[in-house]
């Protein structure tokens, strides 16, 4: 333990109105805490900058799953552990249910939050792929009100949101629309178990008569935040998957994706391994195998 | 700047505990600092290596990453915890039985998360097992042990079905 447990300051408003309350009487200061799967790894090495942290554990009205007719709903600060437990999570989005399970370990997954994945912002997050293939949305919450994003202009940047200084993730909402669609994610890292992802792709699609009708691709560790490949999306869409198009669709991915070179993998191996997790689910749709 | 201390009742294997801490203070640092339960150990220190695997309210945490103020109201089950009026749990018995300890750093972790398995799941498959303790890290790679040590205790355990039908 290299940090200092005594040079930062953290209270518990139990409310979420209070939480509110707080950040916007000192927009900045305060830094939002959950599970603290992620903040409490850079206390311990000694690097974490915050020094006012404000915890959203255990306030209940951040930590539900609810469903109506046309939407999942999901609380910013629903746990994987409970994204994995939900059966109405498993019926109509099973990639996020997956995504889940391969979350850091089962001590993990009781503590780190689907808000937490967004806010940290990690260009690997887990979650990511998957919420992005679902046109989730992002409810954000301050005394201001509340507003919603779409989630594929929630990240802007490495590490970077759209969240203002007095805003929390309030929920995410997912459309349950994708029944139909077959369906992929796919995580490619060092082991199944608590790695960090070299490469992670998602996809749905609708297929009628041998032809695209809809697809989404999203991945992650293929750029500075994760990200819907539209291109790759376009190369595909009214299109009969001939062995032609699967190409140009691998090389619409290729000119697409900016991966980096780092402690976890190299961008050239990145790339290849995105092109051939497509060409898997590519195919896997000719064939007829729903994946899952 | 120094944090003012704080108040913190939480409740640890059965008994009412408080401390008087910084509520950024690491429920682990508390364990073993303020508690002198000293079972549960510090590994990485980053969450991915399960060495500080405690129970807090019936669920499988690295206490490494609780702050505990997080903790506050919590039921804490440690691996000083698992013993019974001075008899050994089932796991640590298969534990010892099958050589699932070698340097015993992990044994306190891995424990716990077989215990976490063990309560949602009383007769897990092998597959089950491996998943329920991917969190915890080896570092004298007795693995196969450790698993089959588990396998043991839960073999112990009467089939979900069987009890079902034994309490009608």
């Amino acid at each position: 333990m290299r940090g200092n447990a005594e040079a930062h300051e953290l209270i518990a408003p139990g409310s979420l109105d209070a939480a509110l309350d707080l950040l916007a009487g000192a927009p900045g200061q305060w830094t939002p805490i959950a599970g603290g799967t992620e903040l409490m790894v850079a206390h311990a090495a000694g690097r974490l900058n915050a020094k006012r942290l404000i915890s959203l554990w255990g306030i209940p009205d951040l930590r539900f799953i609810e469903t109506t007719a046309e939407n999942i709903v999901i609380g910013a600060c629903a746990t994987f552990h409970d994204l994995r437990d939900s059966s109405a999570v498993a019926a109509d989005f099973p990639l996020l249910a997956k995504a889940a399970s391969w979350i850091g370990s089962i001590a993990n997954q009781s503590r780190a939050t689907v808000g937490g994945n967004l806010v940290n912002g990690s260009p690997a997050a887990d979650s990511s792929p998957a919420l992005l293939v679902y046109d989730a949305e992002i409810e954000l919450v301050s005394v201001r009100g509340k507003r919603r994003v779409v989630y594929t202009q929630f990240h802007t940047g490495y590490k970077r949101t759209v969240l203002e200084k007095d805003e929390l993730v309030y929920a995410i909402h997912l459309p349950r629309r994708f029944a139909q669609h077959r369906q992929y994610l796919r995580k490619v890292g060092t082991r199944r178990a608590m790695a960090i992802s070299k490469v992670a792709l998602a996809a749905t699609a609708l297929v009628r008569e041998e032809s695209v009708c809809e697809i989404r691709v999203a991945a992650a560790s293929l750029a500075a935040f994760p990200a819907r490949l539209y291109r790759t999306e376009e190369s595909l869409i009214g299109h009969v998957l001939t062995p032609e198009i699967i190409q140009i669709a691998r090389r619409a991915l290729l000119a697409e994706v900016v991966p980096i070179d780092d402690i976890r993998s190299t961008a050239e191996y990145r790339k290849s391994v995105a092109a051939n997790l497509l060409e898997e689910f590519l195919v896997s749709l000719k064939t007829g195998g729903p994946q899952q | 700047m120094s944090v003012a201390r704080q108040a913190i009742e939480f409740f640890v294997n059965g008994e009412t505990r408080n401390v008087h801490v910084p509520p950024m203070k690491r429920l682990l640092d508390v364990l073993r600092e303020d508690l002198y339960l000293t079972g549960s150990k510090e590994g990485c220190g980053e969450g991915e290596c399960g060495s500080c695997s405690v129970r807090m309210n019936g669920e499988l945490v690295n206490s490494c990453l609780v702050p505990v103020l997080q903790a506050k109201g919590a039921c804490i089950q440690t691996v000083e915890g698992l013993a019974c009026d001075g008899e050994l749990h089932p796991l640590q018995q298969a534990f010892l039985h099958c050589g699932g300890a070698q340097c015993g750093i992990c044994t306190p972790g891995m424990l716990m998360a077989a215990a976490q398995l063990l309560a949602n799941n009383p007769r897990p498959t092998m597959a089950e097992i491996r998943e329920g303790l991917a969190g915890n890290l080896c570092r004298c790679t007795g693995f196969k042990r450790i698993f089959d040590s588990v396998l043991s205790a839960a073999a112990q355990n009467e089939l979900p079905m069987a009890s079902e039908t034994h309490a009608r």
